[in-house]
């Protein structure tokens, strides 16, 4: 029997998120993925899903999902939940979704794996795939009776494309309570930032409590610049207060996956190693030879980041001029 | 108002590689080194500026786990909390977030709060679940990833973190407030402070004083299960050097033969 997959596709200037659509392809791939889609332009963004892997998609478009966060969707989800039987859902992993999951979960009294890099089916058991650190992965299951949550680590599944597919859109008939409008968004500021951003960043250079003091940041910063690349930190010194949270790489700061990532001066807990472990190469220098991040380094240097630090930059300066 | 914060005693993430015991399946928690979680430190002062800032009001922190997390809520006292709760039973092992968020929300039912104050994770386990948890048994919003609140009446402001900036967001009292690592200096206990803590109510409950039916909780009622624990596959093997001098030129050669410079 096939599994039927719910994904809560999320809305990002009226069009579908790319996080979403990531998950809903991979969802796709494990059987009958069925799309929810919320907020003012749900009907449109319903309509291109099919494309994406959705063999039917639920569309409530109403503005109020989009000024109320997480409990209209939560109960709008709740009771899709009591009319239909999906055997899972699967969320990406984003600020919003994991408020949904977390309140979903408990509600409806499902079960829930976060931060998954891969799911299957085998018969009808689920497994699911987290890694743990640098060096362990785990396999996970959802035992319970009724459809539980995987939440879905950023970048885990590649973009697909099912050309020409369409996909049956429910329009959803629900009355939204005036008691879960009550999370109210006043405002949205979206804030400049120089340089390339984390994300989408190629290389990244990153800075940790081994750099020894906010003053030393710029050895980073300089090496970042040199390489044409972006600067980051971890949440160590992220809350020592030496850079803002955007800068911060790892579980709940940004996901990275750059085909570069030099680690300065960080230890490599593991919430740090989830944010940039999938990165191509990675290059580590730290004073502590048993630190964790040399476990999944290409190249480690045990030493001395603030002495090395410069002498690498003035290096790649040299041989970018040659 | 009555202000609260939940805690965590985890193993210190900075000396300890976290590992799982292949046998119970769980997370190593003895022999190793346990702190109170880095990551409240900063919830707890944003906690405690915000007791200042409102005044007449008291802050209380709650946490769940083994008796050797007295030690957390005492650094919790000594950095300026009023008194603390620790639900300890061994029962809870094995607890998974509904499970934790269950027996958190239990303490905070009985106790009128106005505002709960979370992390938004723990340094450790790293779900992020129970926050969300706790709000939804006790029925009432929640606000995440916070760098900044205020609170006007029966009514809380926060500036929430986002992938591009931050929103600002409100909802009413009482809610789970849970702030973003960063956004707060971590306030360092005093000797005054330490000293203090000593006197300061502390509370231990265990499960049967909350009603709680030990089959909803710890591994018995977790809802999910580890099925294996491997190695990963390993990457490309790395090699670890020690440096003599010449690591700049070792790193840029590197970067040279891969094309990244």
């Amino acid at each position: 029997m096939s599994k039927t997959i719910w994904v809560l596709v999320e809305i990002e200037n009226g069009l579908p998120a790319r996080s979403s659509l990531e998950v809903l392809g991979k969802a796709a791939s494990l059987g009958r993925a069925e799309a929810i889609v919320l907020g003012s332009h749900a009907a449109e963004v319903a309509s291109t899903l099919g494309e994406y892997g959705a063999e039917k998609v639920y569309a409530h478009s109403d503005p109020a999902y989009d000024t109320y966060l997480t409990l209209p969707a939560v109960d709008t989800i709740s009771s899709l939940l009591k009319q239909h039987q999906p055997d899972l859902l699967i969320l990406a992993t984003t600020y919003d979704l994991r408020d949904i999951a977390a309140r979903l979960n408990l509600r409806n009294n499902m079960g829930l794996i976060t931060d998954a890099t891969d799911l299957q089916f085998e018969g009808d058991t689920l497994k699911v795939t987290v890694p743990w650190g640098g060096e362990t992965v785990v396999t996970a299951t959802l035992p319970g009776q009724g459809a539980g949550i995987v939440l879905t680590r950023p970048k885990a599944f590649a973009l697909e494309r099912f050309e020409g597919k369409t996909a049956e859109v429910e329009t959803l008939n629900v009355s939204l309570q005036a008691s879960s409008q009550v999370i109210k968004v006043l405002e949205r500021v979206d804030v400049e930032s120089e340089g390339p951003a984390l994300e989408d960043a190629s290389v990244i250079v990153s800075g940790g409590r081994g750099l020894g003091k906010a003053e030393n940041y710029h050895l980073v910063e300089e090496l970042a610049a040199a390489l044409g690349g972006a600067a980051g930190a971890t949440r160590a010194i992220v809350d020592a207060g030496w850079l803002p949270y955007s800068y911060q790489v790892g579980q709940t700061g940004k996901t990275v996956k750059p085909t570069l990532y030099v680690a300065v001066g960080i230890s490599g807990a593991i919430q740090h190693l989830a944010g940039m472990k999938s990165s191509k190469y990675i290059v580590a220098i730290n004073k502590d030879e048993h630190a964790p991040i040399f476990s999944v380094a290409d190249l480690g240097i045990i030493g001395d980041a603030l002495t090395i630090l410069p002498q690498l930059t003035e290096e790649v300066k040299k041989r970018k001029a040659q | 108002m009555k202000i609260y914060v939940c805690i965590k005693q985890i193993p210190d993430p900075n000396t300890v590689v976290s590992k799982l015991d292949p046998a119970t399946r769980r997370l190593v928690r003895s022999g190793v080194s346990l702190v109170l979680d880095p990551g409240d430190e900063t919830t707890i002062s944003a906690a405690i500026k915000l007791r200042d800032t409102i005044g007449n009001s008291e802050l209380i922190a709650v946490s769940m786990g083994p008796s050797s997390a007295q030690e957390a809520m005492r650094r919790a006292l000594a950095m300026g909390v009023d008194s603390a709760i620790l639900v300890t039973d061994p029962a809870l092992a094995g607890s998974d977030a509904l499970g934790t968020a269950r027996v958190l929300a239990a303490v905070l039912k009985k106790e009128n709060a106005d505002i709960i104050f979370c992390s938004t994770e723990s340094t450790d386990g790293y779900t992020g679940m129970v926050p969300g948890g706790i709000a939804e048994f006790l029925g009432i919003p929640q606000l995440t990833f916070a760098r900044e609140i205020t609170v006007e009446g029966q009514r809380a402001v926060i500036k929430q973190v986002t992938q591009t900036g931050y929103r600002t967001v409100e909802s009413p009292l009482p809610a789970v407030v849970t702030i973003a690592s960063g956004s707060y200096e971590a306030i360092y206990p005093t000797m005054k402070g330490i000293m203090s803590a000593k006197k300061k109510p502390f509370t231990q409950l265990s499960l049967s004083d909350l009603g709680i039916d030990a089959a909803q909780v710890g591994e018995a009622g977790a809802r999910e299960q580890v099925m294996t624990i491997g190695k990963v596959e390993a990457r490309a093997a790395g090699q670890v050097l020690k440096d003599d001098g010449s690591a700049a030129q070792t790193i840029a050669d590197f970067l040279q033969r891969y094309q990244l410079l």
